[in-house]
């Protein structure tokens, strides 16, 4: 047990790692902060065209979609951070992460928003055309805030996963929380400083998942 | 050479393609072992707590809730980490491969858990009671009456979220597990040239869109008649 909390839970070693863990902690906040409204255009633009363009865009869309929620977010992002290099294209690490997550949860937000637009029947944008109402002020006024409200656990639940996915950045060393829980572990050869990130991860991210536990009880009981 | 050549040099050299293609369908092999490991342990896991959370033992239930949350929240590269770097600190080291694929069953066990159990608490309570009034025992009713209409609207979510965790079987990489990331990108140190994660890549896409694709009729063909 005392071999437990050494290794696991030393005090000592948390305050020595308290600084840098508390830098990668808010480093973690700005980069959800700009991952989230980046996925969220993307997803946008993307499930906009995907109901209601041409045909071809119709099924471009569809099919960019499914290509970037085929390929794993780490493999776009060792693929921009280690492979365009290659090419002259050196776009960094937050260029590699800004790419890759506007890519990757740009297609998953996509998905969502673009089954939640199918859901509002046609008739509603008949009858907003038919008071007058341009097609993007029909969109904006009367289709998407419908889209949302039916798949608000949905989107809830991908921005859960956004959050989360962005400790694949300490991949490409971006200092956020998991790479300088590894930088201070690495330092004092003790595993506290990756509980104190995961625990750190927990506390912020529990909130979320009761939400979305109480959206998801709440759209079930409304069938 | 001019940029066009240059970039078909870089990423689709198909020398080098070739000399590593069997390294790559190694890591390819790899990857679906692992991946039907975390499906079956996961899924089969997830739904034995459901279960067990159907019983309605109180403080059994806080438990089981706590542990799902747990896994919802945490990151799933933060698990490996830890159960990788640091079991080994109370000599429990195990495995790269072991570290991932537990990690993940963990996670999938926790997402599938909750679907599982939203589905068993979709069933209308009237058919519990007709069930158990003509005789038949708790977990006869869970398992013959309750569950097969459970599971059927579970369908959907759960192959969405199967999916979006099987995917992270790219994660091993980061612990040096040698699917198939983690060999394109040995192969790309190896050859100085990035064509192996092209490969890579095409990999992925090969193993993943028939099943997104899948994901997608699963969808419509299981949508519940609103």
């Amino acid at each position: 047990m005392e071999e437990f909390a050494f290794a696991f839970l030393n005090g000592d070693i948390l305050r020595e790692a308290w600084p840098i863990l508390w830098q990668g902690f808010l480093y973690t906040l700005a980069l959800a902060a700009i991952t989230v409204p980046l996925g969220l255009v993307g997803g946008v633009v993307l499930a906009l065209l995907s109901t209601s363009g041409p045909r071809a865009i119709r099924l471009a869309a569809a099919g960019w979609t499914d290509l970037f929620r085929a390929i794993p977010p780490l493999v776009l992002l060792v693929f921009l951070y280690a492979g365009l290099p290659f090419a002259g294209i050196d776009v960094g690490a937050w260029g590699a992460v800004a790419i890759g997550f506007f890519l990757n949860t740009g297609a998953y937000y996509g998905e969502v928003l673009r089954a939640g637009i199918e859901s509002v029947p046609r008739g509603q944008m008949e009858a907003a055309r038919s008071t007058g109402l341009s097609r993007g002020q029909a969109l904006r006024y009367v289709i998407l805030p419908q889209a949302v409200r039916n798949v608000l656990p949905d989107l809830v639940s991908n921005t859960l996963e956004v959050v989360k996915l962005t400790s694949i950045a300490s991949v490409v060393a971006l200092p956020e929380l998991l790479f300088q829980a590894r930088q201070a572990q690495n330092a004092t050869y003790n595993a506290t400083p990756i509980v104190a990130a995961a625990v750190a991860y927990f506390l912020l991210l529990w909130p979320l998942v009761r939400l979305i536990s109480r959206l998801e009880n709440k759209a079930l009981a409304g069938r | 050479m001019g940029g066009f050549e240059n970039f078909l040099f870089s990423f689709f050299n198909l020398k080098v393609m070739a000399t590593y293609l069997p390294l790559i369908a190694q890591g390819l092999g790899l990857t679906i072992v692992l991946a039907l490991l975390i499906v079956v342990s996961g899924l089969a896991l997830g739904l034995g707590l459901a279960m067990l959370r159907a019983c309605g033992i109180r403080p059994l239930n806080w438990l089981i809730i706590f542990t799902v949350d747990l896994f919802r929240a945490l990151p799933p590269l933060v698990i490996i980490v830890l159960l990788f770097f640091g079991l080994p600190a109370m000599g429990l080291g195990m495995s790269s491969f072991a570290a991932t694929w537990l990690s993940l069953t963990l996670v999938l066990m926790a997402f599938a858990e909750e679907i599982y159990w939203a589905g068993i608490t979709a069933v209308p309570k009237g058919q519990w009671e007709a069930a158990r009034s003509t005789g038949l025992g708790f977990f006869q009713t869970l398992r013959l009456v309750v569950l097969p209409q459970a599971l059927r609207i579970t369908i959907p979510p759960l192959t969405n979220r199967t999916i979006a965790i099987t995917k992270g079987t790219a994660l091993g990489s980061v612990v040096g597990v040698a699917e198939i990331l983690g060999a394109s990108q040995s192969a790309m140190s190896f050859s100085a040239n990035p064509s192996p994660l092209t490969l890579g890549a095409i990999a992925y896409l090969v193993l993943f869109i028939p099943v997104v694709a899948l994901g997608r009729w699963v969808e419509t063909r299981f949508a519940w008649k609103r």
